[in-house]
């Protein structure tokens, strides 16, 4: 217990010297991360409206396809990117693997079906009057879909926030296409493995801290974000 | 550059954010190593020195030897050091590699818990050490990870003639930190190499068991990756690297590499 305490003590110590290696290893994994979500965002939520609100044929079957990409695990999303990118693979002269590049194209597959499947059910939930009434005051299929946006924005809002903590929390494909490399592709994910493979526990739990208080502030303040917006309905 | 369709908008964003993240780095090499160069901290010593004296940058990338000799073979890293004497000599005549040299080296040890129940301690050959963990069904963990140490410790039951089948046979999967951790809370024998051991062991309820048997040493090699079969490797920033390493400078540096006064690894470039 006392050993416990004082690994988790070091820790705080750790983090609030501002340790510059640590700080970097943060923000590794916070600009992969952010980056990967602002590019699947968008694509993500315009095929989770035309799945909620088009009907075609194998409509059914890409919703299959998308929930079991959920389950996949994030290893062997790393271990095909692997093979993709490597020098011996389809693409490997675009040069990516053990790069930050690799490490975003990851995350992306990671967490495009997670935004699709949440979407998809936040634009099924939403009230289909909405997209009526936009469309009987004249807005253009574009202006539809900002508009049914905006009524459903806090479910998406949720779906952003569990699509971070999904890709900033993996291991798998990060330490596979990105290879752990000190500066350039070393996350708090990978970067625990191997501290905790030296024995060095302090850093592993400075760095799952920084993960666990992220956690914590992203779904506190979407919590609060919603119940606000109920207090204001409810108001009017 | 070679655009795939389906990979078009990815690709080319995924090309922007690596150029904008490459401006920094104009000159680096990556080379592969073993988990117990790295893991021991010798890398970090050995390239601090280098980089008081040189501006290539060089990116480390730590596996086991296989997985290491596999990112080599496949042209995803520029030089590659590891040690496994039987794997490397194939990697070389399959022309894989060039320009093998013999970089330094380190021996193996068996370690076990302090109570030794296998009473391994006091036994001179590594094959007779082996031999009393199997007959008296002790926990042994073995990397199980195809790295150097695996492929030596599989060597060494090999010439026992016994393939290790006993039911207190683990196989970790990880690296030799890890598994050594695995080893101490278990109560469990391994075999590690003496670098790895020595930056561990003030926090491993652990002891040597077994030292000094010729059979133990572990020799490391460094290999450039060939560039006629992968054109875009940089092997003359390699070849600078591996001649560095080699040469008075860099044998120095691997001698005085020390962890609570001890030396981990011995030069022995000619």
């Amino acid at each position: 217990m006392n050993e416990l305490w004082h690994t988790f003590s070091s820790a705080i110590a750790q983090l609030a010297s501002g340790d510059p290696m640590l700080w970097g290893i943060v923000g590794v994994s916070f600009s992969v991360s952010a980056s990967a979500l602002f590019i699947a965002l968008l694509p993500a939520l315009s095929v989770g409206f035309v799945l909620a609100y088009f009907r075609f044929p194998g409509r059914w079957a890409v919703i299959s396809l998308l929930n079991s990409l959920l389950a996949v695990p994030t290893v062997v999303v790393g271990l095909v990117l692997y093979m993709l990118l490597s020098r011996a693979g389809p693409l490997g002269d675009l040069n990516l693997l053990f790069t930050r590049p690799a490490m975003i194209v990851g995350q992306i597959l990671l967490c495009f079906p997670l935004l699709v499947a949440m979407s998809l059910s936040a634009f099924q939930a939403a009230d289909h009057r909405v997209l009526e009434t936009a469309k009987t005051l004249g807005a253009n299929p574009w202006q539809a879909f900002v508009t049914l946006l905006f009524e459903v924005r806090f479910a998406l809002l949720a779906a952003v926030v569990t699509a971070f903590g999904r890709i900033i929390a993996e291991v798998g494909s990060a330490m596979m296409v990105g290879g752990n490399i000190l500066h350039h592709t070393r996350n708090i994910t990978t970067a625990i493995a191997l501290e905790t493979g030296k024995g060095e526990f302090v850093q592993g739990v400075a760095l799952g801290i920084v993960l666990l208080t992220l956690a914590l502030v992203l779904n506190v303040s979407l919590g609060w974000m919603q119940s606000h917006s109920r207090v204001l309905r409810h108001g009017t | 550059m070679k655009y795939l369709p389906a990979m078009g908008l990815r690709a080319s964003v995924a090309i922007l954010l690596s150029l904008m993240s490459c401006m920094a780095l104009a000159e680096s090499i990556r080379i592969a190593t073993t988990t117990s160069t790295y893991n021991s901290g010798l890398l970090d010593h050995l390239l601090s020195a280098y980089g008081e004296t040189h501006d290539l940058e060089v990116q480390v990338i730590s596996v086991g030897t296989g997985k290491a000799l596999r990112m080599a073979q496949n042209g995803d890293v520029d030089l590659v050091m590891t040690h496994a004497p039987v794997a490397e000599a194939a990697f070389m005549d399959q022309g894989f590699g060039i320009e093998a040299r013999s970089v330094m080296y380190n021996d193996f040890i068996l370690v076990g818990p302090k109570a030794d129940p296998a009473k391994v301690h006091g036994t001179h050959t590594v094959t007779e050490g082996l031999q009393r963990i199997a007959a008296f069904n002790s926990k042994f963990i073995s990397r199980g990870d195809d790295s150097g140490t695996h492929k030596k410790e599989l060597q060494l039951w090999q010439h026992l003639g016994a393939s290790p089948t006993f039911s207190g046979y683990l196989e970790s999967g990880r690296g030799m930190g890890h598994s050594l951790q695995m080893a101490s809370e278990l109560g469990a024998y391994t075999m590690t190499d003496r670098g790895t051991w020595l930056a561990l062991k003030q926090k491993l309820n652990l002891q040597l068991v077994l030292e000094s048997d010729p059979r133990l040493l572990n020799p490391y090699q460094v290999m450039l990756v060939n560039p006629a079969r992968h054109s875009h490797v940089k092997v003359n920033e390699a070849r600078e690297f591996a001649q560095w390493l080699i040469n008075s400078e860099g044998q120095a540096a691997i001698g005085s590499f020390r962890i609570n006064g001890e030396a981990l690894f011995l030069p022995s470039a000619e």
